[in-house]
């Protein structure tokens, strides 16, 4: 486990610990694993473990530690994290009202990928996707791996506002935008689920190492579910 | 219990947010770090009128900004120069004064610096969420209202009056503007992945600070600078991270930089040398220095202990 395991230093107060050089679903369990071991060696000399596809930023505490102290806490969480690495992380299941109007990527997708809108849901729900890494936005998770079927770049020109909820494909990743943000994925629907509240416990719905399952549901039930269906500003601002 | 006075503010054509040190232990949630970008200059106008050093002051960017009392107290003014007035009697930063009930602090235009940090007696009375006042551009918690919004005319921000002994910042604690601009970067090992005469450039040449440089991050116009990774998976950053976009151009991220993010990177800026950057103004050149660990940690270590000295003053 600790092979090939690279640990670079960045800035006075952080290291950047790099567990894997591909992104592999399989990974997660592992630097999810590292992240709990990395915690409980450190304690309150971390102050904040950024877990990311194949890396994990560790900022220290330089007046509670020291560099020296905490490669050598790394060093002991990756060995024990190779031996007790297994399934982690909840699963969640997010309705998303699939529809052009919500979704103005939906069509293009289709079109590119020569299957029927329809088509293009399904291969978008039928799969599990483990939350990588949260980032860009408080609750943003970045998922994978979409079906390569529907997987499409980013649009050229970002949009300055993306709606709360819409749920967009970038590549191979797909996610969630927790609120209305600037934003250059292809959008296909809109989910009614919060997915960041600080006055929840834990603040996020979901963490890296979680699973994600979409689910389907229509107007009516988005609406039910406190959705805002106001259309999508379709012109990009190009 | 003294009645609640009031900071309004009557003049917002430049920029002022609330600010403390930052928001951490959340960044695993996608949110950034933020707090003020000279930390220093910010630390040291809370330690002049003692007072805890994660209280929330004012910072003030540009300029063309006024903010009116409603009653008298002790503040401190650090960072920038403004060319600040009260009531039209021109005030320096770096050291304490007294406002009276009904007096305007008006910000001009920069003289020196970029960013001026007021700090009331007591700090101004705005409720932390998650451990800070900070509010970023793309995050719904912080400000003066906690949904992240920016301070806009009208806001009040609240204050208990109070009178502690008018300090004067020590020159130790003090940027200096008069000398050209050098920033110490400690390398990191994706240098390795740059073109050896990139990294004679970075370290050689001057930069120039670009007109959109804000608190997420500061471009740098100079020469192209070319690594052999275009973009790498993404992966934590931390403010100060040096980034180089396909462009070439490099950014040094600032407090409201995103938790992660993909560029190839040569190295970060210190601690000392972030919080300097964020008095540059756009236009202003600069020189980055490649310093090793152990000078870094100890310029460091001189920088806290001047803050110590100034926090332990008794009070």
């Amino acid at each position: 486990m600790t092979v090939n395991v690279e640990i670079e230093r960045v800035g006075l107060d952080c290291l950047l610990v790099r567990l894997f050089d591909q992104i592999d679903t399989r990974h997660v369990d592992v630097i999810m694993a590292f992240c709990e071991q990395l915690r409980d060696e450190l304690a309150d000399a971390v102050i904040d473990l950024t877990p990311s596809y194949t890396t994990v930023l560790v900022h220290f505490n330089d007046a509670r530690t020291d560099e020296a102290h905490v490669r050598e806490a790394i060093k002991r969480a990756l060995e024990a994290a190779g031996q007790r690495a297994e399934a982690s992380g909840q699963v969640h299941e997010l309705p998303v009202w699939f529809d052009p109007r919500v979704g103005p990527e939906l069509e293009v997708i289709a079109d590119k990928a020569k299957l029927s809108v329809d088509e293009v849901i399904e291969r978008h729900v039928s799969r599990e996707y483990r939350v990588f890494a949260l980032g860009f936005a408080p609750g943003f998770g970045f998922m994978g791996a979409v079906d390569e079927a529907i997987a499409m770049p980013r649009l050229s020109t970002p949009r300055k506002r993306v709606a709360a909820g819409s749920v967009g494909i970038a590549g191979i990743q797909t996610a969630v935008y927790p609120s209305a943000l600037p934003g250059g994925w292809n959008i296909i629907g809109r989910c009614p689920t919060r997915l960041f509240d600080i006055k929840r416990e834990g603040y996020t719905l979901y963490r890296a190492g979680d699973t994600v399952r979409f689910k389907p549901i229509d107007h009516a039930t988005f609406l039910n579910h406190g959705g805002d269906d106001t259309p999508f500003e379709g012109a990009r601002h190009d | 219990m003294t009645d609640s006075a009031s900071c309004s503010i009557t003049r917002l054509d430049g920029g002022c947010r609330v600010q403390d040190l930052g928001r951490f232990g959340v960044r695993h949630l996608g949110l950034g770090q933020g707090g003020g970008f000279d930390h220093l200059s910010l630390r040291v106008a809370n330690a002049l009128l003692g007072n805890a050093h994660t209280a929330p002051v004012l910072e003030i960017t540009l300029g063309q900004v006024a903010l009116t009392f409603s009653a008298s107290t002790t503040v401190a003014l650090t960072g920038a120069d403004l060319g600040a007035r009260l009531d039209h009697v021109p005030v320096s930063p770096g050291g304490c004064f007294v406002v009276e009930g009904g007096q305007t602090l008006m910000f001009d235009t920069p003289v020196q610096g970029l960013r001026s940090y007021l700090a009331v007696a007591g700090g101004f009375e705005v409720a932390p969420e998650l451990g800070s006042v900070t509010a970023l551009a793309r995050e719904p918690l912080g400000g003066l209202h906690g949904e992240g919004d920016e301070l806009t005319v009208g806001d009040a921000l609240t204050y208990a009056p109070g009178f502690p002994s008018l300090r004067t910042q020590p020159d130790a604690t003090r940027w200096s503007f008069d000398e050209a601009l050098v920033l110490d970067v400690v390398v990191g090992l994706q240098a390795a992945t740059f073109s050896g005469r990139s990294l004679f450039d970075a370290f050689n040449r001057p930069w120039c600070v670009d007109t959109r440089a804000d608190s997420m991050g500061v471009r740098l116009e100079g020469p192209r600078l070319e690594s052999r990774c275009a973009s790498l998976v993404s992966e934590g950053l931390t403010p100060g991270v040096i980034q180089v976009p396909p462009d070439g151009a490099p950014i040094i991220l600032g407090p409201d930089c995103q938790s992660i993010g993909g560029y190839p990177k040569f190295g970060a800026v210190t601690p000392y040398s972030l919080a300097r950057l964020g008095q540059c103004c756009p236009g202003d050149t600069l020189h980055l220095r490649p310093v090793g660990i152990g000078l870094a940690r100890a310029r460091w270590a001189q920088w806290l202990g001047h803050l110590d000295g100034v926090e332990s003053h008794g009070v």
